[in-house]
């Protein structure tokens, strides 16, 4: 199968759902963040300057915009670049977006995707620095995607511009550059559909997003020791295929969870808590998370190491849960 | 002054007005009589807004309302009995007993979302108008809001994309607060608004704004059919705002009927209390329409009375249809969530 970087593959998905319907409309121009790639985007443009917009910075404003536009029949998608910046976007995205379709008791569909660029970027600091998604989980009405690689990032990106819901699409910065297959044609992947990125007998790792490709070296690297470890990718949090996750965790008996989330109320929280009201009899040792602290990003590199779900970080929790 | 339409337009308009009048007055009874839980708006003083203004519109537009929508939906042509069954709760709700007063929606009549924070509407409005721009399909969108969304950031963002993309929309903003409290001749309109008139705010952001009389149908009329007019001929938004006088059963938080409103009013008040009648006088826009339409010689007093009649005793049918309407199962809780 070919390869292409991360970049690349989402580039392609978004030329190829411009090009399949023209209902498809892009707000927002740095679906690249601040990558060196980013001028590739202005393709794109280029091909279809009716459809996307550079908007002024008015988070809430165009983002208000694309729900209704949404409601009235097309497929917007709004890049509201790094994570911090959808809090600006906040009374639109979870008070109206996702309360459109249950309060309007099923009349009213909003099939917008908001897209951001998550978590540690490197220097970002507090204000650039956020993972929202755990947030945004608890919003009813909101599907949820973090794709970890470059057929992922292809594959789920069809799926959420031509959902009928409104959906967060969840890129990390630190991803763009990372190679991976992807195959030829649509590629679309569904939704709620776990992937087992490597399989192993003795631990389970469940992360998301970049925290999965920490994983899979982490796992390459504790395999020279004889250990075999599972990780298993969620993919999208809403919905959750936690069939799959549970599968693994009986296999095992061991699990850590890694996220970029902070600790409390994370992604990791949720999934634990459900593994313990689920599979509490097929544990062998106590969960392990490896999250952000409760605290904000600071911006020297040290400290921003220090906080960040690392490599050393995830092999620690994982030597703990096998003694 | 009476719109110029014919003369069974003007009946069908006086209908709408007192069918909202007195929906809202047996609405209020009702939650007296503890008939549904949870606070609530009405639309009563603001009915020679909403019923002409929204008479200029074609089947098809786009409708935002707020927390302040029963009357929207009425002079759009919503069936009052599922209006009464959704604000009690109920299964023959239009939004299935999940949205209530505040989340009234009826797509067919173009009403697709209806939002109970005051400026969140707003947005919206720009994207179904950026969508038919798109499309090409003509439609426009009209969104109506009280004076108080202004103060939301909502707003401004609005009105700045609205009017760059020039996008088809009539932000249609009632004021309902005209010698208020707090309010001054001559002073800000309102201790919380520092932009005084408020049709400054659009207007710094080049949209064309103008204040108008809410009270009055014709002048309404005659404000969005130029309004809308332009906006379908290309010519990017339009912002109005209407002024009423509040209705003095809305001066506290929860809404009391100080006199049941009969037609009959229009001409003689002398059976309202003291104490409010100068605003069933003066500033009651339905009443004031009724004493038109008779003056103009468009209705004679008998036809009113009757009209009256008609439409009180639809209003009883429609709230004993809501009351006979069963809950909804529990788990229907648990459905709608994703479509």
């Amino acid at each position: 199968m070919r390869e292409l970087a991360y970049y690349e593959a989402k580039l392609e998905a978004l030329s190829e759902l411009m090009a399949a319907d023209e209902s498809v409309h892009l707000i927002g121009g740095s679906f690249l963040g601040l990558s060196p790639h980013r001028g590739l985007f202005s393709a794109i443009e280029k091909n279809y300057p009716d459809r996307v917009i550079a908007p002024p910075i008015s988070e809430l404003g165009y983002s208000g915009l694309a729900i209704g536009a949404a409601m009235a029949g097309l497929r917007t998608v709004v890049d509201l670049g790094t994570g911090s910046f959808i809090y600006e976007a906040w009374p639109q995205v979870v008070n109206e977006a996702a309360n459109a379709f249950y309060m309007s008791g099923g009349q009213t569909r909003a099939p917008v995707v908001f897209h951001v660029l998550h978590g540690i970027r490197g220097a970002g600091a507090a204000q650039h620095s956020h993972s929202p998604q755990a947030m945004l989980w608890n919003c009813p009405g909101l599907e949820i995607v973090l794709p970890s690689s470059p057929g992922d990032v292809k594959g789920l990106l069809k799926t959420a511009v031509r959902s009928p819901n409104p959906t967060i699409f969840i890129d990390h910065a630190q991803l763009l550059e990372t190679r991976g297959p992807v195959p030829e044609g649509d590629g679309a992947i569904p939704f709620g559909r776990a992937e087992v990125k490597r399989a192993g007998k003795d631990v389970t790792v469940i992360a998301t997003s970049i925290e999965v490709q920490r994983s899979l070296a982490v796992a390459e690297q504790l395999a020279r020791e004889g250990i075999q470890v599972e990780v298993v990718d969620p993919r999208t949090v809403v919905p959750l295929d936690f069939a799959t996750l549970l599968e693994s965790v009986e296999k095992t008996g061991r699990v850590v969870i890694v996220d970029q989330c902070h600790k409390s109320c994370g992604i990791a929280a949720e999934i634990a808590a459900r593994i313990a009201e689920e599979g509490f009899d097929k544990l062998k040792a106590p969960i392990r998370r490896v999250t952000t602290p409760d605290v904000p990003i600071p911006f020297s590199p040290p400290l921003e190491e220090f906080v960040t779900p690392s490599e050393p970080r995830i092999i620690e929790a994982i030597r703990s849960v096998l003694r | 002054m009476i719109p110029k339409v014919p003369r069974e337009n003007l009946l069908e308009l006086c209908r709408r007005m007192l069918l909202i009048r007195h929906f809202e007055e047996r609405l209020i009874h009702l939650h007296d009589e503890e008939r549904f839980s949870g606070h609530y708006h009405v639309y009563i003083g603001q009915e020679a807004t909403g019923v002409p203004a929204l008479s200029c519109l074609e089947r098809g537009d786009f409708l935002f309302t707020t927390h302040r929508n029963h009357g929207h939906l009425l002079a759009r042509g919503a069936d009052p009995r599922r209006l009464f069954a959704e604000i009690l709760g109920r299964k023959d709700g239009y939004n299935k007993g999940k949205g209530g007063t505040f989340h009234l929606a009826a797509s067919e009549l173009g009403f697709y979302h209806t939002s109970g924070i005051v400026g969140g509407i707003i947005p919206l409005a720009t994207g179904t108008a950026y969508a038919a721009r798109t499309k090409k399909s003509g439609q426009i969108t009209v969104c109506l809001f009280g004076d108080g969304a202004l103060e939301e950031g909502a707003a401004p963002e609005s009105f700045n994309l609205a009017s760059l993309w020039k996008l088809p929309v009539l932000f249609l903003c009632e004021n309902n607060g005209k010698y208020g409290a707090g309010r001054a001749v001559g002073a800000a309109q309102s201790p919380t608004m520092a932009v005084y008139p408020l049709t400054d705010l659009p207007a710094t952001y080049k949209i064309p704004a103008k204040q108008i009389d809410g009270t009055d149908a014709g002048t309404v009329h005659v404000a969005v059919s130029e309004a809308v007019a332009k906006i379908r001929r290309g010519e990017g938004p339009q912002f109005i705002e209407t002024q009423t006088v509040r209705w003095p059963g809305s001066e506290t938080n929860w809404p009391v009927v100080p006199v049941a409103t009969d037609a009959a009013m229009a001409w003689d008040v002398s059976s309202v209390p003291e104490a409010v009648r100068e605003w069933y006088r003066s500033s009651d826009p339905v009443l004031i329409f009724i004493r038109e339409l008779w003056e103009k010689k468009q209705a004679t007093k008998e036809d009113i009375a009757e009209l009256d009649r008609d439409v009180r005793k639809a209003v009883e049918q429609a709230a004993n249809f809501a009351l006979a309407s069963p809950f909804p199962e529990p788990e229907e809780a648990l459905k709608d969530v994703f479509a």
